[in-house]
């Protein structure tokens, strides 16, 4: 299985090849792509400078154009994809139906990846994009559990993609408007969810509290570790009781599913965190390489080294792990 | 020139104008949330007589409630068809099981009524049988390229996300005008209710009452207009409704209605809710009809219209 890691950064994107990727991805500097926060991301130069070094370690770059352009910025995402098409990427991986159609029209030699934010979850759907855009492969949404990712897998005309390690959208990628309805931005439109510009910290005599655009998202009590204020993993009141209502801050992390996800054939795994640091993304990088390639050495009897596990807990949201909807034994 | 002509004829004659307006129509969306079978029949009994133009029938959001089976729907579609009304069956947004697909075929088979896809994968089977279709809100539709892919594949209408404001809407309607190739496009714009914001893997209602998901009692139907979800300082947020998250706020586009005419909107659609539909329906009813009905108090919600100004969702504007 290939590992699809993440570059926010040029620095990233070495640290992802240095430390063991079969693939990088990355986005421009601008609304185009899914992880658009200030100082990531690549102009034309330095994804040029990011392509080369990976090409000449044998590593494979993706490019993200995965948001969906309105009317007004429709010229803007053209751009990036004549721009990821000239500098030769891998693939594009896109969401928006029209950016996939005009890919596959203008750059037939160009191959498209269905990205998350495409919100495929079955494969009538997957089908679908197979047949009008000749997508090679689908990055499958987090909302799946482990029983319909294998049925996916036999029924899917493309190859899939799912996520391994990261921070855990529980929400349908691609259909979530909570980030929009409280701060006027959200991942589709502007390929940001709780934008920064709206988060606010503030020390108070009650402890500690985020906020994002005024409203209040959580509040801390000193020996708790706060976390970043997205929206789903705020703690609400709901009939009286306060709660994570919607979900703990937590992170993703499938390791001990390898031998699974292998057996039904998942042909890629991807880490999230573009917006993560590369000393992050080589610390994650290196305990999957290793875990990855423990598994291929010997797949019938996958032991998880316990040191990967702490070494990933170490990293994650919240200092907790989940294997998210992957667990579910039923739909 | 004649054109000119015409917008000159538009503001010497406002009462022509009207007569123009009078193709805005007005749509009850599907019912969201999980109501007992006897609250849905005597809910569409109700509406049958209001003046509505198409009604949207079917579940959208979890395969698990099945108090109505589709025989069931098929039969309230006829009673409201035999109302004069235009019905439509909605189909579920987030599809993940056979099974869901299983009922997704049967619903796009039904060989008479029209079909809202609220994911791709009722798309792909609308258009592999030719069938002519709707798309509903939770179809990402932003820009013309994306109007005209679907148009090929027989949308004939589509339900505008809710997160688009009216002047992004605009532009798009004004470059598929100009572009000329959707002749039978219809618009239609989620203008009253709580909006749908996001679909999830679990089940908010579930883990609130503290039950697995596999095994919810099918706790929705104690809720029939969700549970809200406020910050810790009683600000309301979200509405939980299953593995949906609504907004806190009653979108409320009444105040908008000569714009969406202008721009072009054909159908306004309303979203059911438990108690005082029939009052919103004929405050907009008598609105699209140019009366002010400023006396007919709306039910006392907290209310929003940020995204049609391109504004927080939650938001307010005068």
């Amino acid at each position: 299985m290939e590992l699809v890691c993440p570059a926010g950064s040029y620095p990233a994107l070495k640290a992802a090849v240095d430390n063991g990727a079969s693939a990088v991805y990355f986005g421009f500097k601008d609304a185009t792509n899914a992880r658009h926060f200030a100082g990531l991301n690549f102009d034309r130069r330095k994804a040029e400078k990011g392509i080369d070094y990976a090409r000449s370690h044998g590593v494979k770059v993706l490019c993200a154009v995965n948001t969906y352009p309105q009317p007004s910025g429709w010229k803007a995402w053209q751009g990036a994809v004549d721009m990821a098409a000239d500098m030769g990427v891998d693939a594009l991986i896109a969401a928006d139906m029209g950016v996939l159609g005009y890919a596959s029209d203008t750059h037939s030699a160009l191959n498209l990846h269905l990205s998350v934010q495409g919100s495929a979850t079955n494969y009538e759907a997957l089908a679908y994009y197979h047949q009008q855009f000749g997508i090679k492969r689908a990055v499958l949404p987090r909302v799946l559990s482990l029983a319909q990712v294998e049925h996916l897998a036999q029924h899917s005309p493309v190859e899939l993609e799912v996520f391994a390690f990261g921070s855990l959208c529980i929400m349908v990628e691609g259909r979530c408007y909570l980030s929009s309805y409280i701060t006027d931005e959200s991942p589709n439109t502007c390929g940001a969810c709780s934008p920064a510009k709206a988060v606010r910290w503030q020390e108070t005599a009650a402890g500690l509290e985020s906020r994002l655009n005024d409203v209040l998202i959580d509040r801390y009590q000193a020996d708790e570790k706060a976390g970043y204020p997205t929206l789903c993993k705020g703690r609400f009141e709901v009939e009286g009781s306060i709660y994570h209502a919607m979900e703990e801050p937590t992170s993703l992390n499938t390791l001990n599913l390898i031998p699974e996800l292998k057996r039904m054939g998942i042909k890629a795994l991807k880490i999230e965190g573009r917006q993560r640091s590369p000393a992050y993304v080589a610390k994650v990088v290196r305990i999957w390489r290793e875990a990855l390639d423990t598994a291929a050495r010997n797949p019938d009897h996958f032991d998880i080294n316990p040191e990967w596990n702490n070494g990933l807990l170490e990293l994650s949201e919240g200092s907790t792990t989940t294997i998210g909807a992957y667990h579910r034994s039923w739909q | 020139m004649n054109q000119v002509v015409k917008q000159e004829d538009q503001q010497a004659h406002p009462r022509e104008y009207q007569e123009v307006d009078k193709s805005m129509k007005l749509s009850l969306g599907p019912i969201l949330y999980f109501w007992p079978k006897q609250d849905v029949y005597n809910f569409y009994a109700e509406v049958a007589e209001l003046p509505l133009d198409t009604v949207y029938l079917g579940e959208t959001v979890c395969s698990k409630r099945r108090e109505l089976k589709l025989s069931d729907w098929l039969g309230l579609a006829q009673e409201l068809s035999q109302c004069g009304k235009k019905v439509v069956l909605s189909t579920l947004a987030l599809l993940e099981a056979e099974s869901e697909l299983k009922m997704l075929r049967r619903i796009c088979q039904n060989g008479d009524l029209m079909v809202e896809a609220n994911d791709i994968a009722a798309v792909q089977l609308l258009s592999q049988q030719g069938i002519p279709f709707v798309t509903g809100p939770s179809i990402n539709v932003y820009n013309l390229p994306v109007l005209k892919q679907l148009y090929s594949s027989g949308m004939r209408r589509w339900v505008m996300p809710v997160e688009i404001g009216a002047q992004t809407l605009e532009d798009l309607l004004q470059q598929a005008a100009a572009d000329g190739g959707l002749p039978e496009l219809e618009t239609e714009v989620f203008a009253y209710g709580c909006l749908p914001l996001a679909y999830a893997a679990r089940c908010f209602t579930a883990r609130f009452k503290n039950l697995p998901k596999d095994n919810c009692n099918f706790c929705c139907i104690e809720y029939p207009d969700g549970i809200a979800m406020k910050s810790q300082e009683e600000d309301s947020l979200f509405i939980i409704n299953g593995v949906q998250t609504l907004s806190g706020e009653h979108y409320n586009l009444e105040n908008e209605l000569q714009r969406m005419r202008q721009i072009g909107v054909n159908l306004v659609r309303l979203s059911p809710q438990r108690e005082g539909m029939a009052e919103v329906i004929q405050r907009f009813s008598e609105r699209l009809d140019g009366a002010l009905s400023a006396r007919i108090p709306l039910l006392n919600q907290s209310q929003c219209n940020g995204y049609w100004y391109a504004q927080p969702g939650m938001k307010w504007v005068d």
